[in-house]
């Protein structure tokens, strides 16, 4: 029985069209999956379907009943609850002052999160509550208006193991009551483990519904990419599963650029290792082991309260990144938000860092500027035809325009932290390639990822963190996911220092 | 597939003083200054009594009122700098025509006043939801239309009111000591304020303070919240207005210029963060009566009055850049 | 991202075609504004004097009293691009008015010019570091700032001394060759080409635009953001004490309200020009196109006999409107 169709769903900005034509089927009791990569339409989709922004043209039928759903709280009424992967949890109220907000009763969220096994003080301010727990209460809130629809939008995106599992087990049991569950993930594995069908977008239409368990993550990812891609894709693929390795071997050991021994900050107890130019060393965590601290201190953003950092090999105290940048250490975030200009365009973003000291603020030279940011453009296969803002670029885009700054200001150290977070499958490849490229050029580069699967891929070496220290190195091959989980943990056979 | 340690939420139950410290810490620390300034202003004139409590009160009321209406604006993630003229507007439209009035009369427009400073509140917000233009620029456009109002209304200071009406914020209230500019300033705050601060309208406030997104996407209505923001503005406008003409007795279009920016000065020393959500109406209040009383002091030591301003303007600066510093400990950012 | 859609040339595409240049060129749609209002004065005095308005004289008027409006609007614009507002850049003015006509026959023209300029930049500079170090809220920190500037300046006026406006001063603020040219304009439209070259072809004008745009990266990137703020502001002061400086060779002798009925209109000039209040983006171009709309609307005004309080009004709405009117060109992103 058909729960929510949604037929020719369109909408655009102006000249930019976030939906084309998007239709979707989702039946009762039914776990649907909707894919696509970054810029596809996905988030658009769900903000029309929970009424946060309204569509253009196209239907959308509940029950079979026309409907238009106009804005959150009407969406809540008519049975559709969104989890969005920003909870809309307000941060200076407290948590149960963030229920009473939206009209729910405190004790059925408790009593929601207490099925979930999660116990939370509910007068804690919503602020001070670490974001997974924040994305569970959300989910309770939403549960708790028992709808007949749950959408949940990349709600397992860094969000711990077994918090992930209790979601899952909430899925599994929406499904046996005869509701229904849209899912929205880039986590192909998640996919064929826990859903009934998959809806795929592509430029802003959908392109095909599947069964995953029986299509596999192959059909998924030719039907994102479009086939000939998804040829080109897979051949790559290929190439790249033994190139990082080769590769390593064969430049050897380059010259030092950083050594850290000691390091204190925060959870770290004291971390020491080295990198070498030409070298492409990951860091391999769980949740909070201290790996943002680790790369906030190398960039520069935070002080290390003891060790020591010495960048070729004279020591280094940065207190501003700008100490961190002087001496070739670059960082490439996981928030594009923290290192773009909005309102600029591509070119500015990209020739940004090059004036960032006063000696650079006079007259600029144009020619200079424009030859730096067309090589990174090139390096890049940035895609500039949405010219104008940089706000308009899709995710994948804008992580390029991240890393192209760098490439046209000039580093020796690249600090690359979960630099594929939330971005479609073709560029990861790019950027995977990019680095190994990169490297051999003779960059050295620090690496994290919240995906295991990209450290064999990426990789020279891996070392991995857990309890303040670093418990293991791990050879690019040896980097399969079961030892890096096993070392993750703390298990090691030997003890390293 | 991502893997992590399990995170535990251990829940702290109750109370935690560590917690209510750093909630209620800065409003605390106002009314301890509010204190200590008190404490050595009774030590300055020859015979300090229950009378320049009174005069203190009455002085600082309108101000009270407008760091009142600033801070339900400035909680719900706006700014209001139109607050100065429309007191203005406020006081110069009672003057004018309750100079003519008996009491009961008088009483019956200033309810009415009060219901048309809670609209012209609701108007200003009403553009700034609608024309989306920001709140600053709208607000300081409507600073010169209130003012324009006024001036058109009053050329020049004048009108007056009835006695008993200029007696309303004189006097004491069963204790000479409980001055009645203090009971007036309380009785609205729990008349208009109080009953909503915990419920679901001051909630919403607060919440499209904080984190306007969140707020919408938790099914608050924005807009129509952002509105009641400003009319509640408004209302605190005009009990400010309606007080000036009761403490001083007469209208004067250029009045309010100096309620624009001591209301956001009280606001803030009153602990109301200028990125919104967070803050009461009580710490202003004593803020508003604090830099009255600091002015006080001023001329009680026979400082200039051009000094006095001079001082209280680097007094303001100094406290908000304090202020500024406690925001960069506190916030997450 | 869709394959390029074919080139219909429809009235609806067109009609959006033609918006889009206007909202990405609204210097267009301003000078068209500009010319428009000059027509309609033109009528307007005709019909009530017999006289014309469009003529060499009165465009040349027109420059010259915009000049010292268009240059308080250029520091404001610098200030805006970063995402704030110097409130206090009338009583800046003041000041340089102040010190170039109390030093003059001290220590020479020259001498209480570079003064003036550098009590300007010291101002600014007080602010940038409030804004930039303490983090305190521009409107506040620049509110402080000209209510202390105020204080401090009233004290002085009352000082004896010998008051002497410099005779170039005069020249350079009041008189004209080659008949029409105003002098002051080889003071404004050095700064103007330097603002807007600098704007767009300096290191500095980048980081101004980067910094209003998002700080947080800014500081990843390495920039120190503080830096930037700090000598934004202190441009500010310097380029408010050359407007004060003309102004006092227009008025002849200083005075404390000299600048003040600019303080607003040099926001709205802005605003007008279309520079977002939020920083980020803009320009210079557009705030010079605005300066010139006021000062005609005023002289519009004037001759309609329009009294203060109405003109306030008009501001006050006229502010409102544009600002819409670029929240709805831009807002269809």
């Amino acid at each position: 029985m058909s729960l929510l169709e949604a037929r020719e769903v369109g909408k655009r900005y102006g000249p930019v069209v976030a939906l084309e034509s998007a239709n979707l089927s989702v039946d009762a009791g039914e776990v649907h999956a909707l894919l696509g990569a970054n810029g596809a339409g996905k988030s658009t989709f769900v903000k029309i379907l929970t009424g946060v922004i309204q569509r253009d043209g196209g239907s959308v039928e509940l029950r079979g009943e026309p409907v238009r759903v106009s804005s959150p709280s009407q969406a809540a009424r008519i049975g559709l609850a969104p989890v969005f992967q920003d909870p809309a949890l307000v941060p200076d109220l407290t948590v149960a002052q963030n229920i009473r907000l939206t009209g729910l009763a405190v004790e059925e969220v408790r009593q929601r999160l207490h099925t979930m096994d999660i116990d939370i003080d509910f007068t804690e301010q919503a602020g001070d509550v670490p974001l997974p727990l924040l994305r569970m209460i959300d989910l309770a809130r939403a549960m708790a208006r028992d709808p007949q629809l749950l959408l949940l939008d990349e709600i397992t995106a860094a969000l711990p193991s077994d918090l992930a599992e209790r979601v899952f087990a909430v899925m599994e049991d929406w499904r046996r009551r005869g509701r229904s569950v849209l899912f929205i993930t880039h986590r192909l594995a998640e996919v064929i483990a826990m859903c009934d069908r998959a809806t795929v977008l592509r430029d802003g239409s959908d392109v095909g519904t599947v069964i995953p368990r029986e299509g596999g993550e192959r059909q998924i990812v030719e039907h994102m990419l479009g086939p000939e891609a998804a040829m080109a894709e897979a051949r790559a693929a290929e190439v790249d599963e033994t190139a990082p390795v080769a590769a390593g071997a064969a430049t050897g050991a380059g010259a030092i650029t950083v050594e850290v021994s000691g390091l204190r900050v925060g959870s770290l107890a004291g971390v020491s290792f080295s990198l070498r130019a030409g070298e492409i060393l990951g860091i391999a965590a769980l949740e909070g082991q201290g790996q943002d601290d680790l790369f906030a201190v190398l960039a520069g953003e935070r002080r290390a309260e003891g060790g020591e950092l010495n960048v070729a090999g004279k020591a280094l105290r940065p207190r501003h990144p700008y100490d961190a940048i002087r001496s070739g250490l670059v960082l490439v975030p996981a928030d594009r938000l923290l290192a773009l200009l909005p309102q600029r365009s591509v070119r500015e973003n990209i020739a940004a860092p090059r004036y960032n000291r006063i000696g650079r603020w006079g007259p600029i030279n144009p020619r200079e500027e424009s030859r730096r940011v067309s090589t990174a453009i090139e390096a890049l296969q940035i895609d500039t035809r949405a010219q104008g803002q940089v706000r308009r670029l899709s995710g994948g885009n804008q992580q390029k325009v991240t890393i192209a700054r760098w490439l046209a200001s000039g580093f020796q150290t690249l600090l690359c932290f979960d630099p594929t977070r939330g971005i479609d499958v073709g560029t990861k490849r790019q950027i995977y390639t990019l680095l190994r490229r990169l490297a051999d050029d003779g960059a050295a580069i620090l690496f994290f990822s919240s995906e295991l699967s990209e450290f064999p891929l990426v990789c020279d070496r891996v070392l991995t963190l857990f309890g303040g220290r670093i418990t293991d190195e791990l050879a690019g091959e040896g980097a399969d996911e079961a030892s890096l989980l096993r070392a993750m943990h703390g298990l090691v056979e030997e003890v390293t220092a | 597939m991502t893997s992590s340690a399990a995170v535990e939420a251990r829940p702290r139950r109750g109370l935690n003083a560590g917690r209510l410290g750093r909630r209620h810490g800065w409003t605390v620390g106002v009314y301890v200054l509010l204190l200590l300034l008190i404490l050595y202003w009774h030590t300055i004139p020859a015979n300090w009594g229950s009378f320049d409590v009174q005069s203190l009160a009455i002085d600082a009321l309108p101000l009270a009122f407008a760091a009142m209406a600033q801070s339900v604006v400035i909680i719900s993630g706006g700014i209001d700098l139109s607050v100065g003229s429309l007191i203005s507007l406020v006081n110069v439209v009672s003057a004018k025509y309750m100079i003519d009035m008996g009491f009961r009369n008088a009483l019956l427009f200033g309810a009415l006043l009060l219901l048309g400073s809670a609209a012209a509140g609701a108007f200003t917000g009403s553009l700034i939801v609608l024309t989306r233009v920001p709140d600053i620029v709208v607000t300081l456009a409507m600073l010169f239309v209130w003012a324009g109002v006024a001036l058109e209304i009053l050329q020049i200071p004048g009108g007056g009111a009835p006695t008993q009406y200029l007696q309303l914020g004189t006097g004491h209230w069963w204790s000479q000591w409980i001055p009645s500019g203090l009971v007036i300033v309380l009785l609205a705050y729990a008349i208009f304020w109080l009953p909503l601060r915990w419920a679901r309208p001051g909630l919403a406030l607060y919440s499209i303070g904080s984190n306007r997104n969140a707020a919408y996407l938790s099914g608050v209505g924005v807009a129509r919240t952002r509105i009641f923001a400003y009319a509640l503005g408004g209302l605190f406008c005009g009990l400010a207005g309606l007080s000036l003409s009761a403490t001083s007795g007469i209208g004067d279009p250029n009045a309010g210029q100096y309620y624009t920016l001591n209301s956001v000065a009280a606001a803030v020393l009153g602990g109301v963060l200028l990125v919104g959500g967070v803050g009461g109406l009580i710490g202003p209040i004593a803020a508003a009566f604090v830099v009255t009383l600091v002015k006080t002091i001023l001329i009680l030591k026979g400082v200039d009055q051009n000094w006095a301003q001079v001082i209280q303007g680097t007094l303001i600066i100094v406290v908000v850049m304090i202020g500024g510093l406690a925001i960069r400990q506190r916030r997450r950012t | 991202m869709s394959a390029g859609s074919p080139q219909i040339a429809s009235p609806a595409a067109r009609l959006r075609a033609a918006q889009r240049l206007l909202s990405d060129n609204p210097a267009i749609a301003l000078t068209f504004i500009f010319i428009a209002l000059f027509v309609v004065t033109d009528i307007v005095n005709r019909a009530q004097s017999g006289k014309a308005f469009l003529t060499p004289t009165q465009v040349s008027t027109t420059f010259l009293y915009a000049a010292p409006l268009a240059l308080l609007a250029a520091g404001q614009t610098l200030v805006m691009l970063t995402g704030g507002v110097d409130l206090s850049v009338a009583t800046t003015a003041t000041a340089g008015a102040f010190i170039t006509s109390g030093t003059a026959q001290a220590q020479g023209t020259g001498t209480a010019l570079l003064l003036a300029l550098g009590l300007g930049f010291g101002i600014g500079l007080v602010n940038g570091i409030g804004v930039a170090i303490f983090r305190v809220n521009p409107l506040i920190m620049t509110l402080g700032i000209s209510s202390v500037t105020l204080g401090a300046l009233t004290i002085y006026s009352q000082k004896r001394f010998v008051a002497l406006v410099p005779n170039i001063v005069n020249t350079l603020g009041s008189s004209r060759f080659l008949k029409y040219v105003p002098y002051d304009l080889l003071v404004w439209a050095p700064i103007a080409a330097l603002i807007i070259l600098g704007l767009r072809y300096s290191g500095f004008g980048r980081m101004i635009f980067a910094v209003g745009d998002n700080p947080v990266a800014c500081r990843l990137a390495g920039v120190r953001v503080w830096q930037v703020l700090l000598l934004v502001y202190a441009l500010c002061g310097a380029f408010s004490a050359v407007a004060g400086i003309l102004l006092v060779g227009f008025n002849d002798a200083a005075d404390l309200g000299i600048a003040a009925p600019f303080l607003l209109p040099s926001v709205a000039a802005v605003v007008i020009g279309g520079t977002s209040i939020l920083g980020g983006s803009g320009g210079y171009g557009g705030t010079i196109l605005g300066a010139l709309i006021l000062t005609v609307l005023d002289s519009l005004l004037t001759i309609l006999n329009a009294s203060q309080a109405l003109k306030q009004i008009l501001y006050g709405a006229i502010i409102l409107a544009l600002a819409w009117l670029y929240a709805r060109t831009s807002s269809s992103d």
